[in-house]
């Protein structure tokens, strides 16, 4: 069979067309978030709370609920718990980061063995599946790209001030606790958004895989958000499609696109000394 | 003249540790303020208690206004230390020099970008709009966070340390543009400096701290103050007060 004839067939299943449009959402999402976390070195938050959103499938399938309904609570919760911890204890945001991550891990793998083996298949959560995505899964991503990506556009403004300089934030009366909480926050929704297509393992690359690309490239701000967001579609649309056509795990083969787009950004700007 | 701020009793401390202890002084409009003192002296404690970032331990500090946020513009001491890959226009960070005064949800309106235009125009630095800031240098980036300070056309600048990273000639042209905007656009100024001969050289007034308020006046009360040369000695006196005698101001 032609590669077109493959696509077209793939486009015509309603499991290709969900993956599809939840994939796109949570590449946006991650695009919009992307920029404020990479440039505030908080990149690391994404993959400490993705490993928190291995512990919360687990028990979601143990009880036999929706992944998604028991992570989005219990991933925002735990990214409080983080940024409480660094506030109130005065502990470094990574070793905050670090305790809830591990300890995650533990309880996912405890609650895994609890369970003594699920009859859904880990892997997928681990590393994405198209397969998976149910009707509910679509209009809960829907619901939770719009709250992240309208979050992002009415607190665009403050969200670039305190990523730019918190002090002089902080200087201009804005309330910069409230937006650090609000990033963490939205972060938490992206990672639980992200899991059934990319994977726990894999979700927090999508944050930063795309900005680091656009970054190569953008000379402002919005600009830079838009090179991510347009890079991180594309990805995910190619990686669902040859997921599809190769039978390969969808979280990784979107993260090899990224690491290929990253590649030929990095080298536009090295050969044509672009964006600087 | 009119008073635009007031500090009694200041104290300040970090946890127990005590920094700056019982400073009183009031600012005028029009004022230019050098600010000088050892290491450890309190004066970015001072400039930080000014801004709100650290509450008096004891005392009060009074705006006139009573709107610390729109009447206060300000220029860290770090403020050049970004990282060069950030990806930033100038005027994206120049727009956030007015968030202060925006009600929510702080959306910019074509006003705001023509003020931003405007203050760029004023600081020589029209050219630099679009330019990313990561790419300027030293020089034209400190005229960026000077224009982030005055976008919001603030009753009081406050400049921490701002020449530090410049080399001298620059230094002297930023210098030159900040008497400008004091006695050409009545900008009330207080500014942190080691570079004792530069604070004596432009500014009006010298405020010098050590863990309290050791002078606060003109130079001309300054060199005549036995008081002070029995405190600093002839010589070290003699490093403020080297445009004595120049009739400056």
């Amino acid at each position: 069979m032609a590669l077109t004839d493959l696509l077209a067939e793939a486009i015509s299943f309603t499991f290709v067309q969900r993956a599809l449009l939840v994939g796109t959402l949570i590449a946006l999402c991650c695009a919009f978030l992307g920029s404020f976390l990479v440039l505030r070195k908080l990149s690391l938050i994404g993959d400490g709370l993705a490993h928190v959103s291995f512990a919360t499938v687990a028990l979601a399938l143990l009880l036999e609920a929706s992944p998604l309904l028991v992570s989005i609570p219990l991933v925002t919760v735990a990214s409080l718990i983080i940024l409480t911890l660094s506030e109130r204890t005065g502990m470094h945001g990574d070793a905050a980061i670090g305790l809830v991550s591990s300890f995650s891990i533990a309880a996912g793998v405890l609650v895994a063995s609890l369970a003594q083996g699920f009859n859904v298949d880990l892997m997928s959560f681990l590393f994405g599946s198209i397969l998976v995505i149910s009707h509910a899964d679509v209009l809960i991503s829907a619901a939770l790209a719009a709250v992240i990506l309208g979050a992002v556009v009415l607190f665009y403004n403050q969200l670039f001030a305190v990523t730019h300089d918190e002090d002089f934030a902080r200087v201009l009366g804005l309330n910069t606790r409230l937006i650090n909480y609000m990033t963490a926050m939205l972060t938490a929704m992206t990672i639980a958004l992200g899991i059934r297509v990319v994977g726990t393992m894999l979700i927090s690359s999508l944050i930063v895989f795309p900005t680091v690309t656009a970054l190569q490239v953008a000379k402002g701000f919005k600009s830079t958000i838009a090179v991510a967001a347009v890079v991180s579609v594309t990805c995910v649309v190619l990686g669902v499609f040859a997921s599809y056509v190769y039978n390969l795990p969808t979280g990784a083969v979107i993260v090899m696109l990224n690491a290929a787009a990253f590649v030929l950004f990095l080298g536009v700007r090295k050969l044509g000394g672009v964006g600087g | 003249m009119s008073a635009i701020l007031s500090v009694k009793d200041l104290t300040l401390k970090y946890g127990r540790h005590e920094v700056l202890s019982g400073v009183s002084f009031v600012v005028e409009q029009g004022d230019y303020i050098g600010i000088a003192g050892p290491n450890g002296s309190g004066k970015t404690s001072l400039l930080k208690s000014l801004l709100g970032l650290l509450p008096p331990a004891s005392g009060h500090i009074r705006f006139v206004d009573d709107k610390r946020h729109h009447s206060i513009g300000y220029l860290p001491q770090k403020a050049m230390q970004n990282d060069p890959l950030f990806p930033a226009t100038v005027k994206e960070i120049v727009m956030t020099g007015l968030l202060a005064s925006k009600p929510e949800p702080r959306f910019f309106t074509v006003e705001d970008s023509v003020r931003a235009d405007a203050v760029l125009a004023r600081l020589g630095a029209a050219s630099l709009s679009d330019k990313k800031v990561g790419n300027l240098s030293g020089g034209q980036q400190q005229r960026v966070m000077l224009a982030r300070a005055m976008v919001s056309s603030p009753a009081l600048l406050i400049l921490d340390e701002p020449t530090s990273a410049l080399d001298p000639k620059i230094r002297d042209e930023f210098y030159a543009l900040l008497r400008e905007l004091n006695e050409r656009d009545g900008v009330t100024i207080m500014l942190v400096s080691h570079d004792i001969g530069s604070i004596g050289k432009y500014t009006k007034k010298l405020m010098y701290l050590d863990r309290g308020l050791v002078f606060f006046g003109t130079y001309a009360e300054f060199c005549g103050s036995d008081a002070m040369t029995a405190y600093f000695g002839s010589v070290s006196q003699h490093l403020f007060c080297w445009r004595h005698g120049h009739g400056a101001n």
